[in-house]
């Protein structure tokens, strides 16, 4: 089997790649995004200590 | 309670401390993400390249690699939703209401993810991408329910009463778990039968088999890895006042 074969996926590469495509991008943000969010509440939260005693 | 032996009894009530079980989870993700990841490759690597195509399907079979491992996670993250709920519930644990509220939204992804691919699986072999089945419809409910407990959560401001109510909605919503489990057998639906849990001999070949166990249980680690992530927020967020939390951002800077 060549790669162009693997792509297409024998004609359902639309409904194939579709699928595992919406489920990595949905199970990468699940990730991502409370990193990002506790990042940014740490950072609010320090700012606030260091303004509460300098 | 005499049950359970002394070490892990111990181990529970520590990790009921939020300063510890924060320090843990730390500790713990790499190794989470690292198996994780292994487990993702063996079955992708089985199921899109391995694994022979579907005498009558074809490749777009191919689906059933995400489909069916996150419908599983679906019910398996609901049950686990409403458990540590019940717990919060009655010891009022906070480590078990945030474990609670932490495994919606990634129940929720999963259930999303069942209905899209399963949509996109019928498409080219049922001819529709939605019926108004019991299987379907039941799934569609699980995802409201899920829903409904991450709004009603953000709806209540005093965090602890919001996860009482939450506990209270995931644990009558439970009623709806045998019902999607069960809605092939009791109902005539389009969806297919069960072809892995059958109780004498899965229908399924083993080389389309292993991968399909492979990606459910890498789905089982991601669930640990996304719900933790999203405790630590919560975690934060709720003890933003307590001492750990000044001492964790001091040693930050």
């Amino acid at each position: 089997m060549n790669l162009q074969e693997f792509f297409a996926m024998g004609g359902y590469a639309f409904y194939v790649w579709t699928s595992y495509g919406i489920c990595f991008v949905v199970l990468l943000a699940n990730i991502v995004l409370p990193i990002l969010q506790r990042k940014q509440f740490l950072r609010q939260l320090a700012l606030k200590q260091k303004r509460q005693n300098p | 309670m005499f049950l359970i032996p002394d070490s892990v009894g111990r181990f529970f009530h520590r990790m009921a401390s939020p300063p510890h079980f924060y320090a843990f989870t730390e500790k713990l993700l790499p190794w989470l993400t690292g198996i994780f990841l292994i487990l993702l490759a063996c079955g992708l690597y089985g199921g899109l390249y391995l694994a022979p195509p579907d005498y009558q399907q074809g490749d777009s079979y191919r689906i059933i690699y995400i489909h069916v491992p996150s419908a599983w996670m679906s019910l398996f993250i609901y049950m686990m939703m409403a458990v540590a709920g019940a717990i919060g519930l009655i010891w009022r644990i906070k480590l078990a209401e945030i474990v609670a509220i932490s495994s919606a939204s990634v129940g929720a992804s999963f259930t999303f993810i069942a209905l899209v691919t399963g949509s996109l699986w019928g498409k080219p072999m049922w001819g529709t991408w939605w019926v108004w089945d019991a299987r379907l419809t039941s799934e569609l409910i699980l995802l409201f329910l899920y829903l409904g407990v991450i709004g009603l959560y953000n709806a209540i401001d005093d965090k602890r009463t919001a996860s009482k109510a939450v506990a209270i909605l995931a644990l009558v919503g439970v009623v709806n778990i045998p019902i999607i489990h069960y809605s092939v057998e009791w109902w005539n639906t389009l969806h297919q039968g069960p072809t892995v849990t059958k109780m004498d001999k899965p229908s399924i070949h083993v080389s389309m088999l292993v991968p399909l166990l492979l990606m459910a249980l890498a789905f089982k680690f991601y669930y640990v890895i996304a719900m933790l992530q999203r405790a630590k927020l919560e975690l934060l967020q709720r003890e933003r006042t307590a001492n750990w939390v000044k001492k964790l951002i001091e040693e930050q800077k």
